[in-house]
């Protein structure tokens, strides 16, 4: 199997949401752009529109949050820092902690938190690294709804003026957040175009629905 | 409370089968003498069998202590470099298919009939179920948490010492409990081979003169106090890896 993409431009400070099945090939398209080792073979090239390599400048969130049970809240924001042995911001630390709205569980282990509040702090994680790009790999997916949807209004929020490329399996998740959705199917990736509102957009707005049925469709088809 | 019953009822069944063995059979004392004539033996030679617990007591927490270090040692070193790896894990592997019991005379006669060759003993038999159990845990972690690690530019020796080696610790604990029951069988081993004190020492002495009721009265203080070091060291190390894990 393959995926063939002529071109897949990603807009700067854009959200690009890369909707497709398990097993597409959706993941392995996120660790290209994330610099880490896949199984499959790419061809091709990733530039970028300042003229400088992605190199280490591309953050990611995964579908699980990836603490550790053994830091606290705090030193899991911190992580980076603490793994390269630099020195830790303790006060930009503190205010993303702030930021995300665990105030209160900064020095709680990640055992102590539900979790929508762990996602949060690997959001704070994701941010303290201070990317330009941020790929996020269905972060909100083992998530109930409602805490799903409010990860995601906070997502756009903090995320803010970075260039973002989420790969989902969710036609609500893609509707809400794509300023750009591309449908990848095995072999075709296909632009769809998204309702006039900006992300995120708001839960029961008629196009996004209508938009999130029409995406579910789609995905069924050829079966 | 529940626990501490059900102690008291299988110590009151394991008595009863045994003098009802004793009984039925009419065996004499010097094939299977019963609980109370080992009893009597037990307070008879309290102040001797106290003084040969001691010494296999030593020899099993060195054993535990040196046997723990350089099992953990050698598993990180074998997780950080994956050369030695290579050419390390087989040969560790055929030390495991020698019988460990037929080095005892060996380290006797290296080590000579004290403490030492008992330790040495103890150590040998502990060394792998702990190398491995750690190594293991150490080749397992989370390929998440690496992935994460990579993307954050973590330096190796980080992704080792804040990732691999927390992440291992359960199983490091797991190859130490297993290490607190086998340290007395060596240690008991190194005893039998040749040494002039200790629980094994007493338990020949006490069967070549026929004193069998002594003989089970010194294997009875050391499952005690085998089944007691490792219920104190389980409880020590769960919490410890308790803070560990969720």
């Amino acid at each position: 199997m393959q995926v063939r993409f002529d071109a897949l431009v990603c807009e700067s400070t854009r959200w690009t949401v890369l909707l497709g099945a398990s097993g597409v090939g959706k993941s392995t398209l996120l660790r290209v752009l994330a610099g880490l080792p896949v199984h499959w073979r790419f061809e091709g090239s990733i530039t970028t529109s300042d003229g400088v390599g992605l190199g280490q400048r591309v953050g990611m969130m995964a579908q699980q949050d990836l603490l550790f049970p053994w830091s606290t809240v705090s030193e899991n924001v911190a992580l980076g820092a603490r793994l390269r042995g630099e020195r830790v911001d303790t006060d930009r630390v503190l205010s993303l902690i702030v930021r995300v709205g665990l105030a209160d569980h900064a020095d709680k282990r990640p055992g102590q938190l539900s979790g929508g509040q762990r996602q949060r702090v690997a959001l704070a994680r994701t941010l303290m690294e201070d990317r330009p790009v941020v790929v996020l790999d269905e972060p909100f997916s083992a998530l109930d709804a409602r805490t799903r949807s409010q990860m995601q209004d906070l997502s756009v929020e903090l995320l803010q003026g970075r260039t973002v490329v989420m790969v989902t399996h969710d036609p609500a998740e893609a509707a809400r957040l794509g300023h750009r959705i591309v449908l990848l199917k095995p072999g075709v990736a296909e632009d769809i175009a998204v309702p006039p509102g900006l992300p995120p957009r708001p839960v029961d707005d008629p196009d996004t629905l209508a938009l999130q049925g029409r995406l579910l469709k789609r995905l069924r088809e050829g079966d | 409370m529940h626990t501490a019953m059900a102690l008291l009822g299988s110590v009151v069944f394991a008595l009863a089968l045994w003098s009802g063995v004793v009984a039925v059979f009419d065996l004499p004392h010097f094939i299977l003498p019963g609980p109370i004539k080992v009893g009597e033996a037990l307070i008879d030679n309290a102040g001797l069998l106290a003084e040969h617990a001691s010494t296999t007591f030593l020899e099993v927490v060195i054993g535990l202590v040196l046997g723990g270090v350089l099992g953990a040692v050698t598993a990180l070193g074998l997780a950080y470099s994956k050369r030695a790896r290579g050419v390390l894990k087989p040969l560790l592997a055929f030390t495991q298919a020698l019988p460990v019991f037929a080095l005892a005379p060996i380290l006797t006669l290296w080590l000579g009939y004290g403490l030492w060759s008992k330790v040495a003993m103890a150590v040998l038999i502990i060394f792998f179920p702990v190398m491995s159990a750690f190594l293991d845990g150490l080749l397992r972690t989370p390929a998440g948490w690496l992935d994460l690690a990579h993307t954050l530019g973590a330096r190796e020796r980080a992704v080792l010492w804040r990732i691999r080696v927390p992440n291992a610790l359960p199983s490091l604990a797991a190859g130490l409990k297993l290490a607190a029951v086998y340290a007395p069988i060596g240690a008991v081993i190194g005893e039998w081979v040749g040494s002039s004190s200790g629980l094994g020492y007493l338990m020949l002495l006490a069967s070549g003169r026929a004193k069998v009721d002594l003989m089970f009265a010194a294997m009875l203080v050391l499952g005690v106090m085998s089944v007691t070091l490792y219920l104190c060291l389980g409880r020590l190390i769960d919490r410890v890896v308790s803070r560990y894990t969720d």
